[in-house]
């Protein structure tokens, strides 16, 4: 056997601080910074960046990212980072929103960004409930599934239809890149690293506009323990919200 | 000899378990003791049977974990 050496194959990203995140333990929060946080790495952009915190239980995200940070008013995140981005067309913005401030509260603002082509990136956590406020019904809560205002489950004849957030932007002519993928196991995460990566390329490109959304977990108001918790999402959310490229246009494919 | 190694900065883990129900030679398990923040964290029980995968790093969501992989010196 010949001499070996140790390399050094994964560490913490720099584009993260040292801070100890407030995410319950096994929140896919903290795998989704992650990914944010090893793409901006790798494109050398970390110093030319700002983020947008939502409002939800990611609105302590500027404590976490390493990268000059916003704090958005509920879903307005990308009405402040359309502003931001034409204002300073040579720093990279990108939003960080959950299901409850992107597909509730702030429907018109991302509709309308994805509309224009703002050249924005948008990083959107799906876990079919809210979070931060207690575990009530989302926009994007499952039929049947309970939460403390649906205790019954979600019945469609009253409380209607999750909605499709990728399914719905991607019809707009201004988005130039729109999928979704999952946090369920290490094979999505890796595909999810990818497309973030990609989707920071669209906008260094001035492509337009470009959302990854990830589905992910809320162990702690789906009452379920982590491990539970991913196999509740891939048996699940993955069937109703299926993954994949829902636009990718040509440009994007050239990169 | 082992083919990698980990590090667990068990100050950032949450005891959350996602990386020992990834890793593909169950070496990993929570500990019984207590770090400062009040977790049992996670730790390796058997690091000679590491391979460096890497798998528990990309699962973990609190970025506790470090790996390191022992490669053939022409490779670097």
């Amino acid at each position: 056997m010949g001499k070996v050496v140790e390399k050094l194959v994964y560490e913490r990203p720099k584009s993260l601080t040292d801070a100890h995140t407030h995410y319950c333990p096994g929140c896919t929060h903290g795998v989704s910074h992650r990914l944010v946080a090893e793409a901006l790495d790798e494109l050398g952009i970390r110093e030319r960046t700002i983020g947008i915190a939502p409002v939800g239980c990611s609105v302590l995200a500027y404590y976490y990212f390493n990268v000059d940070f916003a704090e958005a008013a509920h879903g307005r995140a990308p009405a402040m980072a359309t502003g931001m981005k034409r204002a300073n067309p040579d720093r990279v913005i990108f939003t960080y929103q959950g299901d409850g401030d992107l597909a509730a509260i702030g429907t018109g603002e991302i509709v309308h960004a994805a509309g224009r082509g703002e050249n924005i990136t948008v990083i959107f956590i799906n876990n079919a409930i809210y979070g931060m406020t207690g575990g009530q019904m989302a926009p994007t809560t499952l039929e049947g599934q309970k939460t403390t205002s649906s205790p019954m489950g979600r019945d469609i004849s009253i409380a209607g239809h999750p909605l499709k957030m990728s399914e719905l932007l991607s019809t707009l002519d201004g988005a130039a890149y729109v999928v979704r993928h999952s946090l369920h196991d290490v094979k999505h995460i890796r595909r999810a690293r990818k497309a973030i990566l990609t989707a920071f390329k669209v906008q260094l490109a001035g492509l337009g506009f470009s959302m990854v959304e990830l589905l992910s977990t809320c162990c702690t108001n789906w009452k379920m323990d982590p491990v539970e918790s991913l196999d509740w999402l891939r048996d699940n959310m993955v069937p109703f919200y299926p993954l994949g490229e829902h636009k990718v246009i040509d440009a994007v494919k050239d990169l | 000899m082992a083919r990698g190694r980990i590090e667990i900065d068990e100050q950032y883990c949450k005891g959350c378990r996602l990386c020992v129900s990834v890793c593909p030679q169950e070496i990993l398990a929570i500990s019984s003791r207590l770090n400062e923040r009040g977790y049992m964290p996670a730790e390796i029980i058997d690091m000679e049977r590491c391979t460096g995968c890497s798998m528990c790093a990309v699962i973990c969501p609190d970025v506790c974990i470090t790996v390191y992989r022992q490669v053939p010196l022409r490779q670097t």
